[in-house]
């Protein structure tokens, strides 16, 4: 099945001009990584990692900020695993559990309930980071919370909005790409429609090799027809519309407001903030803290990595003493990792 | 970050579902997608179903596929 795709993709991309196509979804860089795809693709075919990893690109005052609260008397931290190891400014969350602080791993938020009720006399604080896939399972929980009547949880949010993040790369001149790969899973909550300001072929793709195949075809045959528009090609769960109630609910719970990403600066509207509403449930406005702003001097390319500017090879600390059980930029610390997902696949 | 899986909903007491996947059953909040029902696929995201899937689509993309495929065959 894939072969045919794939002599589809050639007989497409033949004659055409070097063609750049970056994904946006660290699910889609690990899926491409594992079947191949890069190594298959015509050499005028390029795939290009962009920001897709919502872990990868939470600044270090975040993590700073996150481990002085990890390290309060009664305060258990819930986190997702993955953002154990993001380096902050000077340590990370292992570190700091490695000394005594509770932090719990999740599989889903809404477990933060059920930790708040089993510790009374603890506050417990959610990380909440993520895109628009994750973002509404917060704000669904931070609404039960408020119904239940729970007064020991409360959210760090460091959640961010991927249509943003896009409008930021296309006015970047030194980002060069001539389509998209769309995120699968935030699209199923967004909605294709949320894309159509892009203006350059996009295709919303699924997880499998021969999806993801599928979207490259129909991005080099909207080259070919010189259409630019948002196509479709994961229809069983994405929809125009997206997840009306999803949108819904974190409309009700958050707020945009201008926020950082690692290695590519503030970027206006990107952020969600929990609303005044909800401000008894918002760590930041209950509990406020100064963290000193530390620029760490470093080689690390993570910011041209996340643009697709450099690939992690042209990183001087790549594989030497950049790893994932060292990592020194973000990008290599979350499987998701546009580094890591390069560390553990090529070679 | 964004993983999701498709699971099959088997029973559903308030917002909250017993989806069933390889034999193996969890629960799944359906605060997110209030109109699914029992027998639905659908994706699951951090503890909570996100989407019915569309299975005439997944048939359509399987044709897809496969006319593709015959196609580049002959």
């Amino acid at each position: 099945m894939a072969n045919a795709l794939v002599k589809e993709i050639e007989r497409l991309a033949k004659g055409k001009r070097p063609l750049r196509f970056m994904e946006v979804c660290g699910t889609h860089t690990v899926s491409i990584f594992r079947a191949g795809i890069r190594q298959i693709l015509p050499p005028n075919v390029e795939l290009v990692s962009g920001p897709g990893c919502p872990v990868c690109v939470t600044c270090d005052e975040y993590i700073d900020k996150a481990i002085f609260y990890a390290q309060l008397p009664d305060v258990i931290i819930a986190t997702f695993g993955d953002m154990l190891k993001v380096p902050g400014s000077k340590t990370n969350l292992t570190e700091v559990s490695a000394n005594g602080a509770d932090i719990r791993v999740i599989y889903s938020p809404m477990d933060c309930i059920k930790i708040a009720a089993e510790n009374p006399t603890k506050r417990v604080i959610f990380l909440a980071v993520g895109f628009e896939t994750t973002a509404p399972t917060t704000a669904a929980v931070i609404l039960a919370a408020k119904a239940q009547g729970v007064r020991n949880l409360f959210f760090f949010s460091a959640q961010k909005l991927v249509p943003p993040a896009l409008k930021m790369l296309l006015s970047d001149s030194a980002v060069r790409v001539d389509g998209f790969l769309l995120p699968g899973h935030v699209a199923v909550v967004l909605g294709t429609n949320a894309f159509k300001f892009l203006n350059l072929p996009s295709v919303v793709a699924g997880f499998e090799a021969e999806e993801i195949l599928l979207a490259l075809i129909n991005l080099l045959r909207q080259v070919d027809e010189g259409r630019a528009e948002v196509d479709n090609e994961y229809k069983s769960v994405v929809k125009a519309e997206g997840n009306v109630t999803a949108k819904k609910i974190l409309a009700q719970v958050f707020e945009t407001a201008d926020d950082e990403w690692r290695g590519l600066g503030v970027i206006p509207q990107s952020g969600l903030k929990i609303r005044d509403e909800f401000a008894d449930f918002d760590i930041e406005r209950i509990m406020p803290v100064e963290v000193e702003k530390v620029t760490r001097k470093t080689a690390c390319r993570c910011g041209e990595v996340l643009r697709g500017i450099v690939t992690p090879k042209q990183c001087p600390l790549f594989k030497k003493v950049c790893q994932p059980l060292n990592a020194i930029g973000s990008c290599m610390v979350s499987v998701e990792g546009i580094c890591a997902a390069w560390y553990r696949f090529s070679g | 970050m964004c993983l999701a899986f498709p699971a099959k909903i088997v029973a559903i007491k308030d917002t909250l579902a017993t989806v069933e996947k390889s034999g193996v059953k969890r629960d799944a909040s359906l605060m997110l997608l209030p109109d699914a029902k029992v027998g639905d696929y659908v994706l699951i995201h951090a503890g909570f179903a996100m989407q019915v899937v569309d299975e005439e689509e997944v048939k359509l993309r399987d044709e897809i596929l496969n006319k593709l495929e015959f196609s580049i065959q002959n």
